[in-house]
């Protein structure tokens, strides 16, 4: 039962993750990306972390993606942008940039500690993250909150602008 | 959660999905009677009288004019979010009912995220209006799609930062386990509800909770005198009864959580013979529940409607520092109690 559900939201999550690319209305992007965080943030529940996957929905799908449609819509771009040759340059970045990344993530899967007991649902409780967050992860849970605090300073400095 | 798939209560499970569904449903559609007579009263009208005693047949009336009125979809719509924006509000509306405790047993599922489960849900109802607004391609709904969504955002943030507060006392996110904390009494008699604890809480989130659901003096999605009718003025028939009903479900919704969490949910003196102590617990809970419904409806039939630019002031520069001020003020008294 749980692994017909798990193929069934895996093919969703990846099927909206093709469907974000292939797109070229940004509006239908944005909204495959919706539907492919959710698909995620389900399997997140198969796998017991339930804080997770609820935290998935509400940080991205709920609040990020929802400005991301806001601003699509305001602007309302046209179905073919002009700019995309003077992007062209970007995908010599890009290509090494999406290696890496590869790697990164090649990397990070193979030294993981399988060990991890997902059937209790003890290790995706909000205390036990909550706990690792301010315990063993506590300078990248710092630096990460500095990082947030930067880009909303530069926010308001850039909306300042305008003023 | 994947536990119930494997348990051989599965009949169990149906019958509560289908009595709390099928009861949530007769109560929306009631709902409108209930607003419609109640605003009719403070303006001195009768309401509706005409179909059945006190009206009391109107929603049904209702419901069958929506079903054989003509369903529109505009020549320039997109055609394919225009059909999916109503269903996109109605599905998180009603499933956030799954997770909220109607009585001691009388929940389909306790999760232990739950109350986290009906922000993550609930925040995904805006899409409904965001989508129906922009694929009406017409300049109110538009409008009234925009406004929707930036109030929307903005006000989430005063009502999630106003629960942080009970949720320091309570120490859990179960709903269920939220209510259970709450059964104690002060000197016998007094009952321990939040609403005592944390009255500062209590009043940022039931405002924030008005704006959330978009309904007067908050309903600047729809204002109209403005927009026609906002993100869903080009929606008919059953398609307009749909955005109706999610608004509905979403009002009960909150106040739902209101009762829960201030209001000890289903507690309440329970006495007489035993077929009836396994009922008050929800008669308790239906009438906190009602109560605030009231309070939405004499709202929208007393408060004049907020300026769009007073709206966003009142959200980002009063409710927000409010509720972040409360929860410093809440951590340290919890500090203090804990040391």
């Amino acid at each position: 039962m749980i692994q017909t559900l798990f193929f069934f939201f895996a093919a969703i999550a990846v099927g909206a993750a093709i469907n974000v690319l292939v797109q070229k209305h940004v509006l239908y992007s944005a909204l495959s990306l919706i539907l492919m965080l959710t698909a995620v943030s389900v399997l997140f529940i198969l796998l017991r972390a339930d804080f997770l996957a609820v935290m998935q929905v509400i940080v991205y799908a709920g609040a990020i993606m929802v400005l991301f449609v806001f601003v699509i819509m305001l602007l309302n771009l046209p179905q073919d942008e002009d700019g995309a040759d003077r992007l062209r340059w970007l995908k010599f970045i890009g290509i090494p940039l999406g290696l890496f990344f590869l790697f990164l993530v090649v990397a990070t899967l193979w030294n993981v500690e399988s060990s991890v007991d997902t059937r209790s649902g003890i290790s995706g409780s909000p205390l036990a993250i909550g706990r690792s967050l301010f315990t063993d992860f506590l300078l990248p849970f710092e630096a990460t909150s500095l990082l947030i605090l930067i880009a909303l300073m530069g926010a308001v400095v850039f909306a300042k602008k305008d003023l | 959660m994947i536990e119930y798939l494997k348990d051989s209560d599965f009949l169990v499970l149906l019958l509560k999905i289908v009595v709390i569904f099928g009861g949530v449903m007769g109560v929306l559609a009631y709902l409108t009677w209930l607003e419609r007579k109640v605003i009719a009263r403070v303006q001195m009208r009768p309401g509706p009288t005409r179909v059945g005693p006190f009206g009391l047949l109107q929603p049904i009336a209702d419901g069958l004019k929506f079903l054989f009125k003509e369903d529109v979809i505009p020549t320039n719509a997109n055609t394919f979010l225009y059909v999916a924006a109503p269903v996109v509000s109605l599905i998180p509306a009603l499933l956030s009912f799954s997770v909220i405790p109607f009585g001691p047993s009388l929940q389909v599922t306790d999760l232990g995220v739950g109350l986290l489960f009906i922000f993550a849900i609930t925040s995904l109802g805006v899409y409904g209006i965001v989508l129906g607004g922009w694929s009406s391609n017409s300049k109110y709904p538009l409008m009234g799609a925009m406004r929707a969504s930036a109030q929307m955002i903005s006000y989430e943030l005063s009502l999630t930062l106003s629960v942080v507060g009970v949720l320091l006392i309570a120490n859990t996110l179960s709903l269920a386990q939220l209510v259970v904390a709450q059964q104690r009494t002060w000197l016998g008699f007094i009952p321990r509800w939040n609403i005592f604890l944390r009255p500062i809480a209590f009043l940022v989130y039931v405002i924030s909770a008005v704006a959330e659901t978009n309904r007067l003096p908050f309903d600047l999605a729809e204002s109209e005198q403005e927009l026609v009718a906002g993100g869903h003025a080009e929606y008919s028939s059953l398609k307009f009864a749909m955005f109706m009903l999610a608004e509905y479900a979403n009002m009960v919704t909150v106040s739902a959580l209101a009762a829960i969490m201030f209001l000890g949910g289903w507690g309440g003196p329970a006495f007489g013979p035993g077929w009836l102590q396994a009922a008050l617990p929800t008669v308790w809970f239906l009438l906190k529940v009602s109560v605030f419904i009231f309070f939405y409806v004499l709202m929208r039939a007393t408060v004049p409607r907020f300026r769009y630019d007073q709206l966003m002031k009142f959200g980002w520069k009063f409710l927000l520092p409010l509720s972040l001020a409360n929860i410093v003020l809440t951590s340290l008294i919890v500090a203090i109690a804990a040391s």
